[in-house]
């Protein structure tokens, strides 16, 4: 599912809220997200996870082609954690034969 | 941040009504858990994609008895962050202009912070 994807299935499930409206809050939500985590902030969301931006201390690398090495410098990496409630759902899912694969089969049953 | 806070930058952003407004983002956190309780990967692009891995069987150990035990095969849910998102998070280190465009040239919008 990509981010259209989600728009789609979004706007199906509110019927009363047009899709042109459905497209700006879901943009807004992951504007807001990446914005809080530039400030640091840690995010939480109930069920789903967390989100939290983690110093990476400067190391010395090799460059994997030429063996050469390279001083790679800190950076900020964003971290996600898996909450309780979708760690168990994503583990206990029935399905047996990964879906994963059918990358093109976007249509979720919808209720 | 809170899915409260989420619901009031959408508030401040667009002008959106709360209500829908927290309606919204409680459908946008439930597809995504859905979807990936499915075995189906979410990729928000300028954010990064949420991937569900097998991981097999495998002995491990207890790390404070040093006891041997089976961990079950399983599956687990890992986040990759877009180059993007990486690349906002440290425009003020390095300040390369390399990756996506649209995003990392974002409008800052001057926020109050809630």
């Amino acid at each position: 599912m990509t981010k259209s994807g989600l728009i789609e299935e979004v706007a199906k499930r509110t019927p009363h809220i047009s899709k042109k409206d459905t497209e700006v809050v879901v943009n807004t939500i992951f504007d807001s997200m990446i914005d809080s985590l530039k400030e640091g902030d840690r995010i939480e969301i109930r069920g789903f996870g967390s989100f939290q931006v983690k110093m990476r201390e400067a190391r010395e690398g090799r460059n994997p082609k030429t063996g050469e090495p390279v001083h790679i410098s800190a950076k900020r990496t964003p971290f996600f954690k898996v909450g309780k409630e979708l760690k168990e759902m994503v583990d206990q899912s029935p399905a047996e034969a990964p879906a994963s694969q059918g990358e093109g089969s976007e249509s979720t049953p919808s209720v | 941040m809170t899915k409260a806070e989420i619901v009031e930058q959408i508030y401040e952003r667009v002008g959106f009504s709360k209500k829908e407004a927290a309606e919204l983002v409680e459908k946008v956190f439930d597809i995504m858990k859905e979807t990936l309780a499915d075995g189906e990967k979410v990729k928000i692009s300028g954010f990064g994609n949420f991937v569900v891995r097998e991981k097999n069987a495998r002995k491990g150990r207890n790390p404070q008895t040093g006891q041997e035990i089976l961990l079950e095969a399983r599956r687990v849910l890992t986040f990759k962050p877009s180059l993007v998102l990486k690349n906002i998070l440290n425009d003020e280190v390095e300040d390369e202009g390399a990756g996506d465009d649209a995003a990392a040239n974002a409008p800052t919008i001057p926020e109050e912070s809630a």
